[in-house]
């Protein structure tokens, strides 16, 4: 175990930022904290850097309790967002700063610092000063001078906020492979999920500074403990029902009820992927228009408005899309294949329900 | 979803932790030193002023105050500062309209030109005044034969006062003009506002701020600019004293009491400034807290949330 | 004006005219007729009104006492500045407020009070006087007056530039294993030396030009307490013109240089934020 938060909590005044947070992250793993701004993320990462003094709970590093040793001693490396680099100091400067605090020889700190310029790729960069550098070689640096002094564990905080979406693409591929080579335990802060789920081994989300779920990328995609989660993850199509004669009803839409006493509000959550769509309007119980189809790649996104308005989004291939002859306009049919029923942000998921046993219909026809 | 507060970052919040703050001990006796510095430098200096003023009495402050020489140096003071703000203010917005609305070239040597009387000194300021309408002056024998009187007189004390106090408005106005830029104004005219208009309903509003703190600033040393304006006054009781003048007449006459009551008047009057100022910044401060929380709203936006699919 | 774009923006020639013709009367043709009056000296003439025994005495009362006073500046300024960003206390905001006093108190007021309170009687003087010390009449009476008008410049350099230092290289220094000494040292302090500097050297142009508060203070003794704007006004007195307009020449030229000190520090500060 490289790192272990033990009921953690940490409060400002009297805001709470990290509440209870228990959370383990193995010798060599890439971890996400995601969640949205003010979500206690940040706040998490500076309390395993000793950068804040957790208010309740233990944290501990390779089994060491660590929470009365301050920053300078833990052994950590941390990458700012704005990669807090110092201005006065050339590229060399920065990355042997760590070394010099260690007293390393002078000889040992040149070829400790000609090593990591060369695994970053900023050869030949070492005289320059910061405002002389790209924002990509900028944050290299910054992971350079973080990995200089050997850290057990590096901590990156919003690594690819600063930079922009073409050389992000690329830092997040070369970060991935880094970690690989280095098999460095690695924690880094984000509140994009498409990040979280392409880079990370294991994803944890906060919310109001409750950690929500921890898992992998697909675990935490395909089964959410909760709504946040399964809102957050990905794209959720979310239904507000309610139950007459014993279903549960939105306009033309019809589901079973559940159990609900009428006059009840329910709510179901479906997955984009979950709609089926079919050309041929009889080939499934519901009818919509194809209202638009936006192009993504191999994978369309589409929009289907039904007659009361309602708006649904799912997903097809760009092949299904062509071999059925879809088109905007175009009245189709299409089925929901799986659904939860939603019991509010915190409350916990029920296991995703098949239109195997209770598919849903469209009103007016076999009732 | 992004309701909750934003924790506060830590680097304001009371706990920091040993890592990256100094000893409790350091930071007492740091604090401790600082306070007493000030204390002997800024504050005792200002208290003595109002217990010399007031040491023997109420009345024979008043009795100092009510003094014809007095009095006729508080109006003369009050006079100056009356016709010098608004050369100023007029001079402050035009220098900032051009320089922060258009582009030209010599902009870098215009602002140093502006700056200028700041680095010069006041006796320095005085003399060049002399020489140029003095007796001895280029002007001199012609203003004589003529009969206007310029040095020794009300207009060389006014020269002098808006040359000393030239750039506090401009230099005040000039970073906000520019930090605003040009594209409300730019707006309004395509709105089919005039440039008079566009410049009372945009561009003012838009500074006043800036433009009431180059005004105290630009009043307060008009009001007790003392240098140059001893070197062209004549220092005629009555006449051609302004209040510093008169403080410093006062104190060579042995009159220590008459010259600390004036010059009470004249701290107040810098107490008065340096609170207007304060209540300023404290506006401009909280209005660009505002703004920026506006701004990270902003961006925050609505967030990589689900597809609400109410119909409508 | 050549070289300007187009602007859709009325106003430029009126504003721009308007500028210029204030700026040439108050203070370029003044400026320009001291000069006139200076250069009408002969070279030799000159240089025998700017270097007469009294004046060297003078200027280099001025300069060391200047020298000294920012010095004095820059030392508690930094301190001040450190303490007032940094830390948190009661009365903090309002001694932060009290920092501009001798900026907005006339220099004549400060001179007096200053006066007061360090002759042998005055509050301070008394407690100094028994030691051999004299803050009133003397050269340390002209340190005291240019140190008070000159304390704000270092103190509000060095303020803006400490506020908005990154705390974020502080916390980084921290994590890479440095000690709070060396964070200062290493960190901090570079990013303060060019305020400081600044600071230090508008505090010294302003110290070199200032009559009013020290006026009081000083005694005005020729050779011993007298500084050179001091010396100008008594050749005024004496109605040597050119003898007042050559002291006058040396300052000014003093003056320009400091600015264009100042102009060329203030770009080397922003050198690393290109």
């Amino acid at each position: 175990m490289s790192i272990a938060l033990n009921q953690v909590s940490k409060t400002f005044g009297e805001v709470t930022a990290v509440h209870r947070v228990s959370l383990e992250v193995n010798e060599g793993e890439l971890v996400a904290l995601l969640g949205p701004s003010g979500g206690g993320k940040t706040t998490v990462l500076r309390l395993i850097a000793g950068l804040e003094m957790p208010t309740e709970g233990d944290i501990y590093i390779r089994g060491q309790r660590v929470n009365d040793i301050p920053v300078q001693r833990r052994n950590i490396g941390f990458v700012f967002q704005n990669y807090a680099l110092f201005k006065t100091m050339t590229v060399f400067k920065n990355i042997a700063f760590g070394l010099k605090v260690k007293k390393w020889r002078a000889r040992k700190i040149e070829a400790r610092v000609g090593e990591l310029l060369e695994l970053l790729g900023l050869k030949g960069l070492g005289a320059r000063y910061p405002h002389q550098l790209s924002g990509g070689q900028r944050q290299r640096v910054a992971i350079a001078r973080a990995l200089a002094p050997q850290p057990t564990v590096l901590l990156l905080d919003e690594p690819f906020g600063a930079v922009d979406a073409k050389i992000r693409q690329e830092l997040r591929e070369w970060l991935v492979h880094l970690q690989h080579d280095l098999n460095l335990t690695t924690i880094f802060v984000t509140h994009d999920q498409e990040e979280a789920m392409e880079i990370a081994d294991r994803i944890a989300i906060f919310s109001r500074g409750h950690l929500e779920q921890v898992g992998s990328p697909r675990t935490v995609y395909e089964e959410p403990v909760n709504e946040f989660v399964a809102r957050f993850i990905g794209v959720l199509n979310v239904l507000d029902l309610e139950i007459r004669n014993g279903r549960a009803r939105l306009n033309e839409l019809e589901f079973p009820g559940h159990g609900q006493p009428e006059g009840q509000h329910i709510r179901i959550g479906f997955r984009p992927y979950a709609v089926q769509i079919s050309a041929d309007p009889c080939a499934y119980p519901c009818r919509a228009r194809l209202k638009h189809a936006f192009f993504l790649g191999i994978m369309l996104r589409v929009e289907l408005e039904l007659t009361s308005g309602l708006v649904i989004r799912a997903r097809m291939t760009k092949e299904d899309y062509a071999r059925q002859g879809l088109d905007e306009d175009r009245e189709v049919s299409f089925q929901i294949r799986q659904y939860r029923v939603l019991a509010g942000e915190d409350g916990l998921l029920q296991p995703e329900i098949s239109i195997a046993e209770n598919p849903p219909t469209m009103l007016g026809e076999g009732i | 979803m992004a309701s909750h507060p934003h924790p506060p970052p830590s680097s304001h919040g009371a706990a920091r932790i040993s890592g990256t703050g100094e000893p409790v001990f350091v930071r007492g006796v740091l604090i401790a030193l600082s306070v007493a510095f000030l204390a002997v430098f800024l504050i005792l200096p200002l208290a003595n002023v109002f217990v010399q003023a007031l040491g023997k009495g109420w009345s024979a402050y008043a009795h100092s105050l009510s003094h014809p020489d007095s009095r006729a140096a508080i109006r003369l003071t009050l006079l100056v500062a009356a016709i010098t703000l608004p050369v100023n203010v007029t001079f402050g917005l035009a220098a900032a309209w051009a320089i922060a609305k258009f582009e030209f070239r010599g902009k870098a040597v215009l602002l140093t030109l502006i700056d200028l009387p700041f680095s010069v000194s006041p006796v320095v300021a005085g003399l060049m005044y002399v020489l140029v309408f003095g007796l001895q002056g280029v002007l001199g024998p012609w203003l004589d034969t003529h009969d206007i009187q310029i040095i020794f007189a009300l207009p060389g004390i006014v020269l002098t006062t808006v040359f000393v106090t030239l750039p506090f408005v401009a230099r005040e106005l000039v970073p906000v003009m520019q930090a605003t830029g040009a594209e409300q104004e730019q707006a309004a005219l395509t709105l089919g506002a005039s440039g008079w208009t566009t410049f009372w309903r945009v561009t003012l509003p838009s500074v006043k701020w800036g433009l009431l703190y180059g005004i105290i600033l630009c009043n307060a040393r008009a009001i007790g600019e003392f240098g140059a304006v001893s070197v062209v006054s004549g220092h005629i009781a009555g006449q051609t004293d302004t209040m510093p003048l008169a403080v410093e007449k006062l104190y060579q006459e042995f009159n220590a009491t008459a010259a600390f009551a004036v010059a009470s008047l004249l701290a107040l009057i810098a107490l008065a400034t340096l609170a207007i100022k304060a209540c300023l910044e404290w506006n401009m401060r909280r209005k660009d807290r505002r703004e920026r929380d506006a701004a990270a709203n902003a961006r925050r936006g609505p967030g990589p949330g689900p597809v609400a699919l109410t119909a409508a | 004006m050549a070289g300007r774009k187009f602007n859709v923006l009325p106003g430029f020639g009126l504003t721009m005219g308007f500028t210029l013709l204030v700026l040439s009367l108050v203070v370029l043709i003044p400026m320009g007729v001291l000069w006139v009056r200076a250069m009408e000296l002969s070279w030799g003439e000159f240089w025998h009104q700017a270097t007469t025994p009294r004046a060297l005495a003078a200027y280099r009362l001025t300069f060391g006492a200047s020298l000294a006073a920012a010095t004095v500046n820059a030392v508690f300024g930094a301190m001040v500045a450190w303490v007032l960003v940094r830390y948190d206390f009661a009365g903090r905001r309002f001694l932060d407020a009290l920092i501009d006093v001798p900026f907005a108190l006339p220099t004549a007021v400060a001179g007096l009070t200053l006066a007061s309170l360090f002759s042998d009687q005055g509050w301070l003087g008394r407690w100094l006087a028994p030691l051999g010390v004299h803050g009133a009449y003397s050269g340390l009476g002209v340190v005291i007056a240019l140190a008070f008008v000159g304390q704000p410049f270092v103190i509000r350099s060095v303020q803006p530039v400490l506020q908005n230092l990154d705390r974020e290289l502080e916390e980084v220094a921290a994590t890479l294993g440095a000690g709070r000494c060396r964070t200062v040292c290493q960190v901090v302090a570079p990013s303060l030396w060019p305020a400081l500097l600044t600071g230090f050297a508008l505090a010294f142009a302003r110290a070199i030009g200032e009559y009013g508060s020290v006026v009081f203070i000083s005694g005005n003794l020729p050779y011993r307490t007298e500084i050179a704007p001091v010396l100008i006004v008594m050749r005024l007195d004496e109605y040597n013109y050119g003898g007042a307009a050559a002291l006058a020449v040396v300052l000014l030229g003093i003056s320009f240089s400091l600015l264009i000190l100042i102009n060329l520090l203030e770009r080397w500060t922003s050198r690393y934020y290109s």
